[in-house]
């Protein structure tokens, strides 16, 4: 299948591509530079030999960025319902969302601890803090957005509300749901590791990636820095990949995002 | 014709908020089995009438009413058909054409089968189970009609149902919508654009004037039926469209 090809090989072929040029780069910097850029096969080497760490902080933060994540999820459900009922309340509580979103988490992180206690909670309340904002916005637009022309047709069979909530604006907002779902998942496992650099973990279990990060830089160790970097980067691959299989179960059917499949 | 109006309007005045009026002293009726036509220029408020009929907005002055109660009233009996399809595009072409039926808490069996006959009639028997997405834009608009008859409406509004269409499909499902009307004898408001569509289906057309909305002529279509696409051919019919032409033109703003 061509298509298949296409959309499996070129990203491999990119990434390859991009290996190379880092390689090269490695090996271009002077002797006593290059510890600035360790090569693609020295952060490899240090990933198998802090594999252990790695994958305890990786279990970690995906802890308290899916648990933030989904707090999100759930908060932002029935906070989009309500805005999505007036122009008033939207307008009353629209920029004190914005501010929550705009206020950095360095330092709402020290006021999350003092509130909750540092480690997990504090991960999970920050990450909550981040990526409910996409959420929010999103939903409530989907929810308003319906197509007028199917809000008459309701109005004109007499629809009663729960009937125009759960069989017309609901499932009309699903697609901008998912848009703020997707969003939501790239930036929580960010959340949760900038979260732990600054709430700091529970000290028995070893902390998450933001953690063990702090720590490889303390101790110049930056190839496993490098690894540390990579495993957050396929945290958040994952939470996508299982966002998009769920966007592609409710909309690939019917919704316009998805190749027209006829059988 | 009967004594009772399905249809009926007096002195009907509509505007939007302080907005200049967009129609002024509308008074019409429509009969039993009638099919009505309202021809006029773009913007001289077609859809509004058809939506204060529906009662989906309310007159500013004037009074309406469908079946003798006022529009909008549980017990009327009035389906729509908008000038796009708007379906559902997360249900299936079956489930679509059930809605009305959904929503007025009809059993899943009754819906079943009142969906299966009116695919079937409308020419989607095997499409059931399709998305709105799959179909082509006339099949859409089959599925719309099929969805406005499902709850064996007494009134048909039809807002340009077919303008969006090429010319043979629209012709086809002309004479489709008058074998339907026929069988059902259900009353039709029809707007369009297209004279020769006004003059096939309509037994009368209405002329309205733009800015403010008026209703300029009534014509007549002395027709008979059933009426084919032979009836395309007739002189008479040709007479009439010539005829209606002529009077569309002159409450059309010239350019
Ligand atoms: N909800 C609304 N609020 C304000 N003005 C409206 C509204 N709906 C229609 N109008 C105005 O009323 C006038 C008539 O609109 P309407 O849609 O009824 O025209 P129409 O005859 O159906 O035109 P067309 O043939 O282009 O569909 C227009 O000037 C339009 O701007
Ligand atoms: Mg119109």
């Amino acid at each position: 299948m061509p298509r298949l090809n296409r959309r499996l090989l070129l990203p491999v072929a990119t990434g390859l591509l991009f290996l190379g040029v880092w390689q090269g780069v490695h090996l271009y910097l002077s002797d006593d530079l290059r510890f600035l850029l360790p090569s693609p096969g020295m952060v490899w080497s240090a990933w198998g030999e802090h594999g252990d760490l790695l994958r305890r902080a990786t279990a970690n933060t995906a802890q308290g960025a899916l648990l933030g994540f989904s707090l999100a999820v759930a908060v932002s459900a029935g906070l989009s319902l309500l805005l999505s009922l007036s122009a008033s309340i939207r307008s009353s509580l629209y920029p004190y969302l914005m501010a929550l979103q705009m206020t950095p988490l360095p330092i709402l992180a020290p006021i999350c601890v003092i509130w909750v206690g540092a480690g997990l909670r504090s991960v999970a309340l920050l990450t909550f803090v981040i990526a409910f904002f996409p959420l929010v916005v999103n939903t409530t637009q989907g929810l308003i957005a319906t197509d007028r022309n199917l809000v008459e047709l309701f109005q004109l069979y007499r629809a009663r509300r729960w009937q125009q909530l759960f069989l017309l604006r609901i499932p009309a907002a699903l697609p901008y749901f998912f848009t703020g779902l997707r969003i939501a998942a790239t930036i929580s496992p960010i959340g949760a590791v900038v979260a732990e650099m600054n709430a700091g973990s529970s000290a028995g279990d070893g902390g998450g990636l933001g953690f063990q990060a702090v720590i490889f830089a303390s101790q110049a160790k930056y190839a496993a820095l490098f690894a540390t970097a990579a495993t957050t980067c396929l945290l958040g691959f994952a939470l996508n990949a299982a966002v998009l299989a769920l966007s592609w179960t409710a909309l690939h059917a019917w919704h316009d995002s998805y190749e027209r499949t006829d059988r | 014709m009967s004594l009772c109006p399905v249809v009926e309007l007096q002195a009907v005045a509509k505007r939007f908020g302080d907005g200049p009026p967009v129609l002024e002293d509308i008074s019409l009726r429509a009969h039993p089995g009638e099919m009505v036509s309202l021809l006029g220029p773009s913007g001289c408020g077609k859809s509004t009438l058809l939506r204060l009929i529906a009662g989906l907005t309310p007159p500013t002055a004037g009074s309406l009413r469908v079946e003798g109660r006022p529009p909008g009233d549980p017990a009327a009996s009035v389906a729509f058909v908008f000038q796009e399809a708007t379906l559902l595009p997360w249900l299936s072409v079956r489930a679509n054409v059930e809605v009305p039926l959904r929503l007025g808490g009809a059993a899943a069996a009754d819906r079943a089968a009142t969906s299966s006959r009116l695919l079937e009639l409308v020419g989607l028997g095997h499409r059931g189970d399709a998305y709105p997405r799959q179909l082509s834009g006339g099949q859409r608009m089959r599925v719309s009609l099929a969805r406005a008859l499902s709850l064996s409406p007494r009134l048909l509004l039809l807002d340009e149902p077919f303008g969006a269409l090429d010319e043979m499909t629209r012709e086809r499902l002309n004479e489709e919508l008058l074998a339907l009307q026929g069988a059902g004898s259900w009353t039709g408001f029809f707007v369009t654009h297209s004279v020769a569509e006004a003059v096939f289906l309509s037994h009368r057309i209405l002329i309205l004037s733009a800015h403010p909305g008026r209703l300029h002529a009534e014509v007549p279509v002395p027709l008979p039926h059933p009426r084919t696409a032979e009836t395309r051919l007739q002189p008479d019919y040709l007479r009439l469209v010539a005829q209606v032409s002529r009077q569309l033109r002159a409450v059309s703003p010239a350019g």
